[in-house]
């Protein structure tokens, strides 16, 4: 049996990302997208979702492979991420030296209600991530793993998985732009005038 | 169609993609994809990305573009079914994706199966903001490959190059 989560979301990101303006940032909807952009104050560096559930891990890989010279990370949840958990056999088979994923876990679809989700009952994030094949991988599951994270995000090497078990609790508080064509243009400008 | 000719149109519209700026193929595989992939394999510079579903290829060639990278998602019709919550970003976000669609379920089509999703390929991409360039016949590929690129990589929509049974040949049971 595993043991309750004790750590609050709102409070992991900017330990496991002391430097965050040194990444680009991929996120699912919900949760995750409200802690992500609490971290980064919706920086130019952030490309959030508020649908398309799903498509974080699949995008964050079209970054890194497409900006190799850049750190990428995909912040998602456990249900966004099991809704293409096949996003992971992609990931393993392509390898990319500069994606972290970061699976943000309360064990339940916090946006909608707080129904029970898979990792509540039997299902293994991390194994999951494992069996198809992506080797750096890590379950974060209590405030002294945090500072172990970071640490593995910075030398384990990539393609990195985290699984972060989180308390069934609120997300970031943060209004973050749901304009996605203007986040979109904001991001992608950002980084091409960054390599001028 | 012999494979002859499929390996010289593939290698046809391959040249056109490549001339284009794409970078990154990522496909679920079909019959109507081997041969490009294939050149995508070979080829300096540029990567395939085996998908296990097609709409990871949309989120893949959106992520492309977020840094200014070109992509073709490559996809039998059946995959089409499989995409249209993932374009949501490309319509509200006005992503310029480019598609390679080798149909299934129209000309001269043996399985049953592959009816329902082959009609519905149209009416949905058209549903999403997807425009369709159609493949009947050699002389089509040039100009639709054009047309689609023009679209999507000058045009900023997204667009999909649909190579139909006409063009590709129904496959036999």
């Amino acid at each position: 049996m595993m043991n309750l989560p004790t750590l609050d979301r709102r409070n992991v990101l900017s330990v496991l990302f002391p430097n965050q303006e040194d990444y680009l940032f991929i996120t699912g909807l919900a949760g995750s997208a409200r802690d992500a952009a609490g971290l980064t104050e919706d920086g130019d560096n952030l490309f959030t979702m508020a649908g398309a559930m799903g498509a974080a891990t699949s995008m964050g890989l079209g970054v890194a492979m497409s900006a190799p010279d850049r750190k990428v990370a995909v912040i998602t949840g456990d249900g966004e991420l099991l809704m293409n958990i096949g996003s992971l056999a992609t990931v393993s088979t392509i390898a990319p030296a500069n994606l972290s994923i970061v699976c943000i876990d309360n064990g339940c679809h916090g946006e909608t209600g707080g129904q029970t989700g898979h990792t509540s009952n039997k299902t293994n994030l991390e194994m999951m991530a494992k069996g198809a094949g992506i080797t750096s991988t890590m379950t974060i599951e209590a405030e002294s793993d945090l500072a172990k994270g970071a640490v593995f995000l910075v030398d384990a090497p990539g393609p990195r998985f985290i699984q972060l078990r989180v308390m069934d609790g609120p997300p970031t508080s943060y209004k973050r732009n749901m304009d996605l064509a203007e986040c979109r243009l904001r991001f992608r400008n950002a980084y091409l005038n960054s390599n001028l | 169609m012999s494979d002859t000719d499929t390996v010289d149109w593939s290698k046809q519209l391959f040249d056109d993609l490549i001339e284009a700026g794409v970078t990154l193929f990522p496909y679920v595989p079909d019959a109507g994809n081997k041969h490009l992939i294939e050149y995508a394999e070979e080829h300096n510079g540029v990567r395939p990305v085996l998908l296990t579903a097609e709409e990871e290829g949309v989120a893949v060639c959106a992520g492309a573009d977020l840094v200014g990278e070109k992509a073709v998602v490559c996809m039998q019709s059946s995959g089409v079914g499989n995409i249209p919550n993932f374009l949501s970003f490309v319509n509200g976000g006005r992503f310029p994706i480019l598609m390679m669609i080798s149909m299934r379920g129209d000309y001269g089509e043996q399985n049953p199966w592959q009816y329902p999703m082959g009609q519905a390929v149209e009416p949905i991409l058209k549903a999403m903001g997807v425009l369709v360039f159609y493949v009947d016949s050699h002389d089509d590929l040039g100009p639709a490959t054009e047309a689609a690129i023009s679209a999507t990589f000058k045009g900023g929509k997204s667009a999909a190059i649909i190579l139909t049974q006409r063009f590709l040949g129904a496959k036999a049971f």
